[in-house]
């Protein structure tokens, strides 16, 4: 009798939880009114809450740019924190519409996981930072170190094959999140903690003592992080692709959240940026939103290189270095496909 | 005979002398002391061994601990009124007194409409009223920042109280609900209401309209009147074939391939009533649960779904129709002897695939599924020893009666079973309400989770023992006094069989 | 008498399977079963979609292909390209070694805690309470991150052995205490030492048969021998005098400050040591409130009794209250070391590879097989618990109350 009590609550619980597998991703994002985006538990600079939950960072700032885009507010979004071990499960599952959680595009990945990577958030690349009391200035010194890194991620294989491809010995000591890692950095429970370049200076900024560890010229892999969509659904798909390239094109044509509402009010002399901004052709409905999508996204979140300074910056406490991130035309890899 | 003492001695006392202090080593703290702590050498030994112990560990911590700075903005703020103070080390409590709420309730939204409106009325006109500041319309941007200005101005405390009454008022409803279960000296009518609780509070934490729980409770309670109708009328096992097709009926399709698109009846039934009178509350979604209340949430359902089950399948066990009992018994065995932490993965992996296709619960309730059938295992346990505590007379005096199997259950068996069982179920709960914190390795929110989350912001990154000291000492409590009262427990109900 | 008639056979009617009790319990299992089995089929059906749908298919292929990743606790030798099989290998015999090296020191800590709650001495007793209360009462994932985190901040760096630094090794040099992790001398095994192991195993045989003997005569005479001493003496005596005849074949390989580590001998690691820690610390805290009920429960004119007879306390305790508080003890002691064991997945919180990190966490990650690898992960520790009850369940009956 209890039983059926119990089945009945379930069976409820499943009605209201969404049953829309025959509709689109962006059709169910629309009608939830909110962007159910995968994100990190917490990563220094990348995604990190406030005291009143407000999450806020670089991969942050993506997902409210995708929201924005769907659904004209940026804070339409649900952070779902995800672990590394969970994250590709739960967006191939269906529980997140849209992955932005420092997630290196790999060709398994890309293919034998089904899944789809919608181009590049942040060009990053494994390295190594060590106590500079150590007198180590290359990674090829590290023979017979031990180095702490964090467990279910791609850089777990590229530490294995650099050492072994480079004939050396290390003793692996593996931590379940970055702040375990920077914790047993810091008290030399280990020699070398490494990971993205990126989130070894964002660990870094939080030291009492910068000046004493230094991270080693030697970068040991290529990792592109990435937003990551369910294979299939090819216009959510271009959604993301094309709001994370808009942001990207805005900086490359000096579009900045304070000046894109006067520049979207008419027609500028460059037909680029009309295109962008809906002045000029018919972009968003290719794309079945409003015209002026991107004029809200760069309002609500700036563009690429604002969001860049915002979060992980040189002006922040990560203080991140543009390098591969500068546009195309500072020597950067950011290049944006034309808006036509 | 006194008479002729009275003449062979001397002298005899003829009243009784004046009661006189015991020697000095004889009383008081130092007698105590002297039986106690020094009562040997080698007890002696052990006694200054521990002294030295205790200080050692106390000149360790508290110093740390009461020298605690208490006000500032982030770590490095922290480090600095150390210095300043010139203190060794100093407990950074700072990011305790920030973020006490959210270690509690985790990213539960705030009622803040209630909030502006008692408190904050004058500041929410000058902002442009109710309707444009939390209205549909509204800038999200704008409210956010209205928000935490509130929250500034307004002070943790109010905003406890006030800005979190749904879990507030669903916990306090929990003490209500599980107080006539515990004591019995309470009157048995408000049992009624502990069966109506998992809908009440379904409807405060979760929100959304009413009718959705309200349904569910009807929709079992019509399965149950027909159960008991038909097995009235005809025998048990067609009233409760009768009872569970109406139940298919209202909540699950029980004709998938036909189509008809008019069963289950509950969702129709329900939009109906939402249309005709819209009444709820604001819904919140489980994504945003976390902090102590998750752990609450999750131990608590997962004890009182997992009653039923595990009751069932403790009758299971015993049951002398091999099948049943050797699927139970598998059941029971394959349950416990794997680690809750690989059934949460399978939980957060794998449950999704078993289910047909198309169904997504969302994670919070496949957690609360999983621990359900992880604890219904070993309350089956526990219900299975209160089963053979109970004198075989028992069973037979119903047998004598002429009860049927599930009467001589319900009404000799299971109440006296049941009761012996209690400070056990007590024990599972407090069990599974620690094993909660490993829901932090499937990326659920609870205190351990917030614990990373906090620590990876850029003002507390780099703090450790402070948060950790707090969720600790937070479970501690709640877990020490759940103990006690389960020894009470036990020590009243052993007179009781006496 | 022989006109008794038979009862009227009777012919079996369909209702008899609903109002009869002795064909009822037979529909329901039948109901029972085909309700299980439509149950068992649904979920395969829809696990063989949901994959479908997601492209995966189901195989154990995986298993075999190179692993790619380090393990740095290896009972066997492993390498990144050794299998994924051999990983979850390497995993499994890591969790194996935490949970009986667990169970063992839970046990010896549980005993002790148990025994010192009853001191008649107020303040150790209190302690011991304390103790078994907070032990108990937090959970055990905060415990083992606390463990963790004064191992690493309370234990000096390898950098501080150096000329002038801080730290300093124990026992004329030969253990290191670091916060990497535990350095012991390696016994090195050269040519002869087959010899004296031999001899030292011959030594514990004549230990054991040396007991049975004091036994049987004690029992025929009532003449107690020296038992202790006489096996202290066969324990360290004749291996000892083999070790020396044999030329010293056994040396020890001390550890040494090397480049970033200490090189040679034997490296207990940090993240084994403080999730054996945590594990024994927490168990033992419920073990010892095992103890302690089981020694109340011994009444106490027992121990009165045993006096009376004039037993000495010692004997007392061996011969008249453990056996009988054992009784008490075994049962809810298994359960703690079945718990102990499945506590031990744990070990992802200090990075301690153990089954589930290996096999149940890299494996799956790298290979997205979460089923195929969730199943064999419930498979082990399946085993692993109805095994370590069977053997126990073996004990238990060795020790129940023989009724007659």
């Amino acid at each position: 009798m209890k039983k059926t009590a119990f089945l009945g609550t379930l069976a409820v619980a499943g009605l209201a939880a969404s049953i829309a597998s025959a509709q689109s991703t962006l059709e169910q994002v629309q009608d939830a009114g909110v962007l159910r985006c995968g994100s990190n538990e917490g990563l220094a600079g990348f995604a990190a809450p406030d005291a009143n939950g407000v999450w806020s960072g670089f991969d942050v700032s993506l997902c409210r740019a995708i929201a924005t885009a769907v659904l004209g507010d940026p804070q339409a979004v649900e952070f779902v924190p995800l672990t590394s071990q969970t994250r590709f499960t739960a967006l191939a599952a269906g529980e997140v519409d849209v992955l932005v959680r420092n997630s290196t595009w790999t060709f398994s990945r890309d293919t034998d996981l089904g899944l789809d990577f919608k181009g590049v958030n942040y060009y990053d690349g494994q390295g190594f930072m060590v106590n500079s009391d150590l007198g180590v200035a290359s990674a090829t010194e590290l023979d017979g170190a031990t180095v702490c890194i964090q467990t279910g991620t791609s850089t777990e294989l590229n530490l294995a094959d650099f050492f072994r491809v480079n004939n050396m010995s290390y003793e692996p000591v593996p931590v379940a999140t970055n702040a375990e890692g920077q914790q047993q950095y810091l008290a030399g429970a280990c020699d070398v903690y490494t990971t993205d370049v990126s989130g070894l200076a964002a660990t870094r900024a939080t030291f009492e003592n910068q000046a004493d560890h230094v991270i080693l010229p030697e970068i040991v892999s290529k990792e592109p992080l990435g937003p990551v969509v369910r294979h299939g659904d090819n216009l959510w798909g271009d959604i993301v692709y094309w709001t994370l390239h808009g942001l990207i094109a805005a900086e490359e044509y000096g579009v900045t959240s304070a000046n894109v509402m006067e520049l979207a009010s008419a027609p500028t002399a460059n037909p680029e940026i009309n295109r962008m901004l809906g002045t000029e052709g018919e972009l968003g409905a290719m794309i079945s939103l409003s015209n002026d999508w991107l004029v809200n996204v760069i309002a609500a979140v700036g563009n690429y290189g604002e969001i860049f300074e915002q979060n992980i910056g040189e002006n922040t406490p990560v203080g991140l270095a543009r390098g591969l991130n500068a546009q195309w035309t500072d020597g950067g890899l950011l290049y944006a496909p034309p808006f036509r | 005979m006194s008479e002729a003492h009275a003449h062979s001695v001397a002298y005899v006392r003829d009243t009784m002398l004046p009661q006189a202090a015991p020697p000095p080593g004889e009383t008081g703290p130092l007698r105590w002391m002297r039986e106690n702590l020094f009562s040997s050498i080698p007890n002696a030994a052990l006694t200054l061994l521990s002294i030295y112990f205790i200080y050692t560990i106390l000149a360790a911590i508290l110093p740390w601990m009461l020298g605690g700075i208490w006000d500032a903005g982030s770590l490095t703020e922290c480090r600095a009124i150390r210095d300043e103070r010139g203190l060794e080390t100093a407990a950074c409590w700072a990011v305790i007194n920030e973020r006490w709420l959210q270690l509690l309730f985790g990213f539960y939204p705030i009622d803040s409409p209630l909030l502006a409106r008692l408190f904050y009325a004058d500041e929410l006109a000058a902002a442009g009223g109710m309707e444009a500041v939390f209205g549909a319309g509204s800038n999200a941007t704008a409210r956010i920042e209205f928000v935490a200005q509130m929250r500034a101005d307004l002070g943790n405390l109010v905003v406890f109280f006030f800005g979190y009454w749904r879990p507030l008022l669903a916990l306090a409803l929990l003490v209500v609900a599980v107080a006539p279960v515990l004591y019995s000296s309470l009157p048995r009518k408000m049992l009624v209401f502990s069966l109506a609780y998992p809908f009440v509070a379904v409807f405060l934490l979760w929100g959304g309209t009413i009718w959705g729980p309200m349904l569910v409770a009807l929709g079992i309670l019509l399965s149950l009147g027909v159960l008991r109708v038909v097995a009235g009328e005809t025998n048990a096992l067609l009233g409760m074939l009768a009872g569970i097709l109406v139940a298919l009926m209202i909540f699950l399709n029980p004709l998938a391939f036909t189509d008809l698109g008019l069963f289950p009846l509950l969702p129709h039934v329900k939009a109906m009533l939402d249309s005709a009178l819209p009444l709820g509350l604001p819904a919140i979604d489980s994504a945003d649960f976390g902090g102590f209340m998750l752990a609450i949430i999750i131990g608590t359902s997962g004890i009182v779904l997992s009653l039923p089950l595990g009751i069932l399948l403790a009758l299971g066990r015993q049951s002398s129709m091999p099948l049943i009992k050797w699927v139970c018994v598998s059941f029971i065995e394959v349950i416990r002897g794997v680690p809750l932490i690989v059934w949460l993965f399978t939980a957060s992996l794998l449950l999704n695939y078993f289910l047909p296709p198309g169904t997504d619960f969302d994670l919070l309730l496949r957690v609360i599924i999983m621990v359900t059938l992880f604890a219904s295992a070993y309350i089956a346990e526990v219900v299975r020893g209160g089963l053979a505590a109970l004198p075989k007379g028992q069973y037979e005096a119903a047998d004598s009666l002429g009860l049927d199997y599930w009467k001589s259950m319900r009404l000799i068996v299971l109440p006296q079973a049941l009761k012996i069982s209690i400070p056990g179920i007590v024990n599972t709960f407090i069990g599974l309400f620690k094993d909660t914190t490993l829901v932090v390795f499937i990326g659920l929110r609870d205190p351990l989770g917030l614990v990373n989350a906090i620590r990876a912001t850029g003002e507390w990154n780099g703090i450790y023992w402070e948060l950790y000291v707090f969720v600790g000492l937070m479970f501690f409590i709640f877990c020490f006094f759940m103990s006690r009262y389960s020894m009470y427990l036990e020590r009243k109900l052993a007179t009781d069989r006496r | 008498m022989a006109d008794i008639t038979e009862p009227p056979r009777e012919s079996f009617r369909l209702s008899q399977l609903l109002y009869d009790a002795r064909y009822r319990s037979l529909t329901i299992q039948v109901v029972a079963a085909i309700l299980i089995m439509l149950l068992l089929v649904e979920l395969v059906d829809n696990t063989v979609t949901n994959l479908a749908a997601l492209g995966k298919d189901i195989g154990f292929g995986f298993l075999w292909t190179t692993a790619g990743y380090d393990i740095n606790q290896q009972i066997i030798p492993f390498s990144s390209q050794d299998t994924h099989a051999r990983a979850a290998l390497v995993g499994m015999l890591n969790t194996l070694l935490v949970a009986f090296l667990g169970c063992i020191l839970a046990t010896v800590i549980g005993v002790f805690a148990g025994v010192l709650r009853l001191s008649k001495n107020w303040l150790v007793a209190r302690i011991m309470t304390v103790y078994v209360e907070a032990m108990r009462n937090t959970p055990l994932l905060i415990w083992i991150y606390i463990v963790y985190a004064v191992m690493t901040e309370a234990t000096p760096q390898p950098r501080d052995f150096r000329e002038g630094g801080s730290a300093s090794m124990y026992l004329w040099d030969s253990v290191a205490i670091t916060n990497r992790g535990v350095y012991i001398p390696e016994p090195l095994w050269g040519a002869g030492s087959g010899v004296v192991v031999a001899v030292f195993l011959l030594s514990l045989l004549g230990i054991f048969a040396l007991r049975r003997y004091a036994r049987r005569l004690q029992e025929k005479t009532g003449q107690q021998l020296p038992v202790l001493w006489i096996s202290l003496g066969l324990f360290f005596v004749p291996a000892i005098l083999a070790h020396f005849v044999m030329g010293r074949p056994i040396t020890l390989e001390y550890p040494e400050l090397g480049g970033f580590n200490f090189d040679g001998g034997i490296q207990v690691r940090n993240s084994f040591i403080a999730l054996w820690l945590a594990l024994s610390l927490y168990t033992s805290a419920f073990i010892a409130e095992i103890v302690r009920a089981g020694i109340l429960a011994v009444s106490k004119g027992q121990t009165e009794a045993a006096f009376a007879l004039g037993i000495q306390p010692n004997r007392t305790m061996q011969l008249i209250i453990l056996p009988q508080a054992l009784r008490v003890i075994v049962p809810p002691l298994i359960s703690q070391y079945l718990n102990l064991t499945k506590n031990s997945s744990l070990a992802i919180a200090v990075g301690y590879m153990d089954v589930r990190s290996t096999l149940g966490g890299i494996t799956i990650n790298q290979t997205g097989r979460e089923l195929e690898g969730m199943l064999l992960l419930g498979l082990f520790y399946l085993v692993t618990s109805l095994v370590i009850s069977a053997l126990m369940n073996v004990y238990n009956s060795s020790v129940k109350l023989k009724e007659r």
